[in-house]
């Protein structure tokens, strides 16, 4: 039994350093996305993979490199408060071009401009 | 009352968890904190079943780990339309009828929307949002209506809704 405990945790350290590095991917995954989308609202969703799979994935990487009970307590609460403060600033921007007259680009997008002149 | 004994159960959770240095000094110091954050949400009357929403804690969790694994599922796509070489979105507004009807409720199935990669909530009027979405074949009113229900459920749920 203690042999298995000796071994998540020698594991642990590793496993969240790899989360880490994921989280890190996702977010410039993101980051690529909101350069390259058209429009305002389509860049929204771009940064919305940032706000939660970055994220929550960041988090628990954090969480198994934390050293006391403490810390993954407070990154839990910061994951809480993320989830409930994103969208709400996600939707307030919408919401506010939306009001102010933008218009979202409507219709299939492609960079591929065989593709364009077909469809 | 109840929402009473929900805030100060919260509250000091939050503040046990956030301090970790437990002498007595702190420990008081701590407890008058909490007082006067009570003093100053029962001037503020924001103590009601939105302010305070415990009794469905529950629920609310309940509902919030079947969210995470939707949102994982919905940042697939989003992630290869980032990434893919040619760019290929299909954007569209769709207009999402709800079956919620409060508030609370509203505001989590609202907000389960935006926070799913790939669609966000711009408007709510009434009973219906106006909701943007990245892909249009993945944003059909059938898509939204198990999330729907499932919201409905967790922040109403069998509650008599007073019209």
């Amino acid at each position: 039994m203690s042999e298995l405990i000796d071994v998540i945790m020698a594991i642990k350290p590793v496993l969240g350093a790899f989360l880490c590095l994921v989280g890190a991917g996702l977010a410039i995954i993101g980051t690529v996305g909101v350069l390259r989308f058209p429009d305002f609202y389509t860049r929204l969703h771009a940064a919305s993979v940032t706000d939660t799979g970055a994220a929550t994935i960041l988090i628990v990487g954090m969480a198994l490199l934390a050293p006391t009970w403490l810390v993954v307590f407070k990154l839990a609460a910061i994951w809480l408060f993320l989830f409930l403060t994103g969208p709400t600033g996600s939707h307030a921007l919408a919401n506010a071009a939306h009001t102010a007259g933008l218009q979202p680009v409507i219709g299939r997008r492609t960079s591929n401009p065989e593709e364009e002149e077909a469809g | 009352m109840g929402y009473f004994l929900g805030l100060i159960l919260v509250l000091a959770a939050l503040w046990l968890g956030l301090s970790g240095i437990y002498t007595p000094l702190i420990l008081t110091l701590g407890t008058i904190s909490i007082l006067i954050s009570l003093v100053l949400a029962s001037r503020l009357e924001t103590l009601d079943r939105e302010g305070a929403p415990y009794a469905r804690t529950l629920n609310l969790f309940a509902y919030w780990g079947w969210l995470v694994v939707e949102i994982f599922k919905a940042n697939w796509p989003v992630i290869k339309a980032c990434v893919s070489a040619n760019l290929d979105i299909n954007p569209a507004l769709v207009k999402v009828k709800t079956r919620c009807e409060s508030d609370l409720a509203k505001t989590v199935f609202a907000n389960s929307i935006t926070l799913t990669p790939g669609t966000v909530t711009v408007e709510v009027e009434g009973d219906k949002l106006l909701v943007h979405a990245l892909f249009e074949e993945s944003a059909t009113p059938e898509s939204f209506a198990e999330m729907d229900e499932r919201s409905w459920k967790a922040a109403d749920g069998s509650r008599q809704v007073a019209t």
